[in-house]
């Protein structure tokens, strides 16, 4: 029911809607002013903002702003000043020898910091925070290193990967000699004592028939890769046998897992993935955690 | 205040206050909407962008049924530290024949936009098994089951086809052989893996995922699809290439 009048409240002194139920009249009270306020400065701000900053649609283009600004532009600056601030060492790593940067300990102390955010990055979900490895994941820290561990061979490692899709990628399988059947079940367990006792000199719980059983075997079989020492072989990523250093476990049980069905492991390559200066890094990295002695 | 006196007058128009209401109901729309018209123009194309394989779409599948999603999310963001850490940001269209995307919003564990072949498959097999095995602080749950579940194939060609309804060009060919393909890729030796890299192209990643080639499990599948991650197309390095970051 409208009312011409407007008709304003005694009591308040504000307008009332005009209508009027049973008696009953509603405040048309004003609203606040703060929130005009706020409107206002709302309104302003996106006004500013599609002037200053990419915003509207205009068919085949768009609005680009008066900043320019353009994420993908930003993150380049950021990143080309972050390769600025590392310049004062990383021009050092990249061009110095192995040698030369191991002997400056400012440097080592720029790889032992960078190099932990790399390696944890990217390697330690194999080889562990502590670069210890794990059971199928060599330990880094040892001196038995598979395919050599002078720096050149662990930068050469790092680039091209093991069993990797690189085309220069060091290769290397074990067979499975019980599952292919190349050695009788019998002959499987000499092998495996004579295996057991190189790494366990003095052990009691091998029988020395079989070890010398195995010794034989062990020289047709096995000294192709291992050497007829069994000391390995770093050209085709062939494991020390005689020492105390296990990829996959040197108890017999796992031993004898490893003559029966074969070991591949797989590296991947860091080529396409880390710079050259990154893996520099990452192999001094490496070197520096190794533990002092044989 | 005179615009609040619009307002009262077009609020006694029944008329004028429908269309106000149309028009400004439509805003959201216009400017959600009005873009994609010339999406050509704002997103790179990359023409030798692949489609996921059955394998790898089945692995896809379990990515989402496991809902990883919600703790790893595959997107990296154009900040530095994304980039130095993850690789080269992602392009709009690394996700062209993501149906659903599956970008997240919350990383509880890493971003996995460029996991692929970053890992061995031996490490996601263990990792999937018991993460504590190989990340002794991780979080998350062991996925043990995968490993000796046996693949649902047959059912395969209706997701490829189900792909297809929504743009992803699959052809006649991979909808008819999704199941045998799915079961060759993890089987390289066997008669049909010639079929894969004739339907799929050469670059197709055929292994035994879960180090054995006789069962086809639901770990070969997920192995399949994480070790493809962010390798579709090179768009997004040729993009980083361009802008001159170099790595």
């Amino acid at each position: 029911m409208a009312v011409e009048q407007p008709d304003r409240d005694s009591y308040t002194g504000y307008l009332t809607t005009g209508h009027e139920w049973s008696g009953l009249k509603e405040l048309d009270t004003p609203v606040p002013r703060v929130l005009y306020f706020f409107l206002t400065l709302a309104f302003l701000f996106s006004v500013g903002y599609w002037v200053l900053m990419p915003a509207w649609p205009l068919g085949v283009t768009y609005t680009r702003g008066l900043l320019g600004t353009d994420q993908r532009a930003l993150v380049k600056a950021s990143l080309q000043d972050a390769a600025l601030e590392r310049g004062v060492w990383s021009k050092r790593i990249e061009t110095e020898d192995f040698a030369a940067i191991q002997s400056d300990p400012k440097l080592m102390d720029v790889v032992r910091e960078t190099g932990r955010t790399l390696f944890g990055n990217n390697c330690a979900a194999c080889h562990g925070v502590d670069v210890k490895g794990g059971p199928g994941f060599p330990n880094l820290t040892t001196t038995s290193w598979l395919w050599g561990g002078k720096p050149e061979d662990i930068f050469n490692t790092i680039r091209v990967g093991v069993n990797s899709a690189h085309p220069d990628t060091h290769v290397s399988q074990m067979p499975a000699f019980g599952r292919d059947q190349m050695l009788a079940h019998k002959e499987e367990l000499d092998v495996v004592s004579y295996v057991y006792a190189l790494s366990h000199p003095g052990a009691k719980d091998v029988d020395p028939v079989k070890v010398e059983a195995g010794k034989a075997l062990f020289a047709a079989n096995c000294t192709a890769c291992h050497g007829p020492d069994a000391k390995g072989n770093p050209d085709v990523g062939a494991p020390n046998l005689t020492d105390r250093f296990w990829i996959y476990g040197g108890d017999f049980e796992t031993i004898d897992t490893t003559v029966w069905g074969g070991r591949q492991g797989h590296m991947p390559t860091w080529e396409s993935r880390l710079s050259k200066l990154d893996r520099k890094i990452l192999t001094l990295y490496v070197v520096d955690k190794r533990m002092p002695g044989p | 205040m005179s615009l609040f006196g619009v307002h009262y007058r077009v609020e006694r128009k029944a008329i004028g206050l429908t269309l106000a209401i149309i028009g400004v109901a439509s805003i959201g729309g216009l400017v959600e909407i009005a873009p994609l018209f010339t999406i050509h123009q704002t997103v790179e194309d990359a023409p030798d962008m692949r489609v996921y394989t059955p394998l790898e779409l089945a692995g896809r599948n379990i990515y989402i049924r496991e809902g990883c999603y919600a703790c790893h999310s595959q997107m990296i963001r154009t900040l530095r530290d994304e980039v130095d850490r993850y690789g080269p940001y992602s392009l709009a269209v690394e996700s062209k024949y993501d149906h659903p995307m599956l970008w997240g919003s919350k990383r509880t564990g890493p971003d996995l936009a460029r996991i692929g072949e970053k890992y061995s498959d031996q490490w996601h097999v263990a990792h999937l098994n018991n993460p504590r095995d190989v990340v002794p602080v991780s979080v998350m749950p062991a996925y043990t089951w995968l490993l000796t579940t046996e693949l649902r194939t047959d059912d395969l060609g209706l997701h490829l086809k189900a792909q297809r309804a929504v743009g992803v060009p699959y052809t006649d060919d991979m909808i008819a052989n999704a199941a045998v393909d799915a079961y060759a890729q993890a089987n390289p030796d066997s008669p049909q893996a010639d079929g894969v890299i004739k339907r799929y192209g050469k670059a197709t990643t055929m292994r035994a995922f879960d180090g054995n080639p006789s069962h086809l499990t639901e770990t070969d599948a997920l192995v399949a699809y994480l070790q493809i991650l962010g390798r579709l197309t090179d768009a997004a390095h040729r993009t980083t290439a361009q802008a001159g970051i170099e790595q």
